[in-house]
């Protein structure tokens, strides 16, 4: 029967995790995702799980890498300045191709910055972050709920591609409480059947196969060429069977926002302001960040006058939505930054200006 | 005929890419030996760091992962959580584990993880090409320090097993030197002490082995046995800090 309960999201992200799948969490504190590692600690025992408080983000990352080499299901969390120590770790595994499901509850930069919400990590996820040609598979929850959700599909995803899978959730997400209902839960786990599906994984070889040996460093430049196509096949794949998005009132609209997160609730919140004031707008709201769901703006209708990316930042996410209109309309934005949010009223106000 | 001396099993037949001289091999040799004695090469999970010894799991035949510069410590820790009963292994060097990787190791330490470090310290930086290594002696001339290792300016050698032997967590810390037959001997006791602490899950597990670096050192391989024995042998004593009463 499915359970709903009143959840803080901090907490919600990490029951996801554990509902999941997840038993080996490695976590470092640092605001506003400390709930998830509290979280973490009291209940991963519980059900068989392992819970480890890491020395830095750097540890944390590399003792994720770890357990994902050695076949475990692992969920790490951390916010902006913490993500920008785990690059390392995110580029290491992507090139060893080792699935892990990362939880960023962004907050202000640059720099040590401040603790409120905000989306400025959008270039650090979505273009790399660490060092090579590698992607992160970036999907963006609007609410508590839908962050649950694509937590669970994030395991799946990053065992099927063998590759991170970052949720870019915001300080506003992480802090605030939402009925949710909770994901059902896979009640036969077993660390035996999971190995069986990665072959390639540390266990030692028992003397009953060749040994397994995880490499990052290919000398001959040849070589690492092959295996950076290999991943990438994986990611023009992930190109074509992941991007994903919503869509809202496309049809005879003037302006059409783009906004992820967080921001996209307050977006829909200016959108019905407006049209008590005769403006018709919509809204494309993409649910992956990388990929990048380009044919969104296919759907854009010839009523659309303009484009308007909604941002917690100084304009990030812009790059795409101009990479995806190829020029065919203009493109403004809207954003505050700082850990400044963007509110329904001042929506509607910079949108009339723009008109 | 019996045979007397036979390849270990944990060597893998192949030709190593170490500089003629290097105690890399002798080192890798003693680890696989004991994993063979103890019949546990099938359990053993294995960690090469960056540097010199990042290839290592070309030469041994268990499981291997390569880590980031300094992480081992970190990897292991991760790995030994899946799989508590396997012999988990690092094998790093000066650079990797007293410099860059000096948090992951001294948090493995006061943690007390079950996993046994293997530190080689031949007091340079071997595979970039020379440079003062954590470990360089005073007066040292490196690529770094072209008029040697001025303390007042670049710091003192880091001593690993007197540090981490003051952790609780650190339950066995002994440092061997590769330089004669009797002290290779020596060396292959750690090893299997240290697999022992692990086996019996009493804690952290650490082996220095003084080792040398002919091609760095600008030294031949026997002038460079004598230069360990008589400046390194100074800085970095050779003796058992820490042996726990469960293991001989």
């Amino acid at each position: 029967m499915e359970e709903r309960r009143l959840m803080k999201g901090n907490e919600a992200f990490g029951l996801a995790a554990i509902l999941g799948g997840a038993r080996y969490y490695f976590g470092y504190p640092i605001t506003p995702q400390n709930e998830v590692t509290e979280f973490m600690s009291r209940e991963l025992p519980n059900y068989g799980g392992f819970f480890l408080q890491a020395e830095s983000e750097l540890a944390a990352i590399n003792m994720a890498y770890g357990a994902s080499a050695a076949g475990g299901r692992v969920f790490i969390s951390t916010s902006s300045p913490g993500l920008a120590l785990m690059q390392e770790g995110l580029s290491g595994l992507a090139s060893i191709e080792a699935p892990v499901v990362v939880l960023n509850v962004m907050r202000g930069g640059p720099g040590i910055g401040n603790i409120q919400p905000g989306q400025a990590d959008y270039y650090q996820v979505t273009r790399g972050g660490g060092n090579g040609d590698y992607h992160l598979i970036v999907f963006a929850p609007a609410s508590i709920q839908e962050a649950m959700d694509m937590i669970v599909e994030g395991f799946e995803i990053a065992d099927r591609y063998t590759n991170p899978v970052l949720i870019a959730a915001d300080g506003m997400l992480g802090q605030m409480m939402e009925p949710v209902t909770l994901p059902s839960m896979d009640k036969e786990y077993s660390l035996e059947k999971i190995l069986k599906t990665k072959p390639w994984a540390l266990t030692g070889h028992k003397n009953k196969r060749e040994r397994n040996v995880i490499k990052s460093v290919y000398l001959k430049q040849e070589l690492l060429e092959e295996h950076v196509l290999k991943i990438f096949e994986k990611y023009d794949k992930a190109v074509k069977e992941l991007p994903s998005f919503e869509e809202v009132d496309l049809k005879d609209a003037e302006i059409v926002y783009v906004a992820f997160g967080t921001t996209s609730r307050m977006v829909k919140e200016a959108m019905e302001l407006l049209k008590e004031k005769g403006v018709k707008t919509g809204l494309i709201r993409p649910k992956t960040l990388w990929p990048f769901p380009r044919e969104a703006f296919d759907g854009i209708d010839k009523s659309t006058k303009m484009v308007v990316s909604c941002e917690l930042s100084m304009g990030q996410m812009i790059d795409d939505v101009k990479l995806s209109l190829k020029g065919r309309l203009p493109v403004s934005l809207i954003n505050r930054t700082g850990g400044m949010l963007l509110t329904p009223g001042e929506i509607v106000e910079r949108t009339l200006k723009l008109l | 005929m019996r045979a007397i001396f036979e390849y270990t099993k944990g060597m893998r037949d192949q030709e190593t890419h170490y500089c003629p001289g290097c105690t890399h091999g002798i080192a890798h040799r003693l680890i696989m030996e004991v994993l063979e004695e103890k019949g546990k090469l099938g359990e053993a999970i294995g960690i090469s760091p960056v540097g010199c010894s990042i290839l290592a799991h070309q030469y041994m035949d268990v499981d291997m992962v390569e880590a980031a510069h300094g992480r081992a410590p970190a990897v292991a820790t991760g790995i030994k959580r899946v799989h508590p009963d396997a012999y988990v292994f690092t094998y790093q060097g000066d650079g990797d584990l007293a410099s860059i990787g000096m948090a992951e190791i001294v948090h493995a330490a006061l943690r007390g993880e079950k996993f046994c470090t293997f530190f080689i310290n031949n007091a340079i930086y071997g595979m970039t090409g020379g440079q003062m290594a954590p470990t360089t002696l005073e007066g040292q001339k490196t690529t770094t320090t072209v008029m040697g290792r001025d303390p007042a300016v670049s710091g003192n050698p880091a001593v690993m097993c007197e540090m981490l032997s003051q952790l609780k967590g650190a339950v066995y810390v002994e440092r061997v030197a590769l330089n004669s037959p009797a002290n290779i001997r020596k060396a292959k006791k750690a090893v299997s002490r240290a697999f022992e602490v692990q086996e019996k899950k009493l804690g952290f597990a650490f082996v220095e082995f003084l080792s040398i670096c002919p091609i760095n050192w600008g030294l031949a391989p026997s002038d460079a046995m004598k230069w360990l024995a008589e400046n390194m042998m100074e800085v970095f004593p050779v003796k058992q800090f820490k042996n726990p009463l469960e293991v001989k």
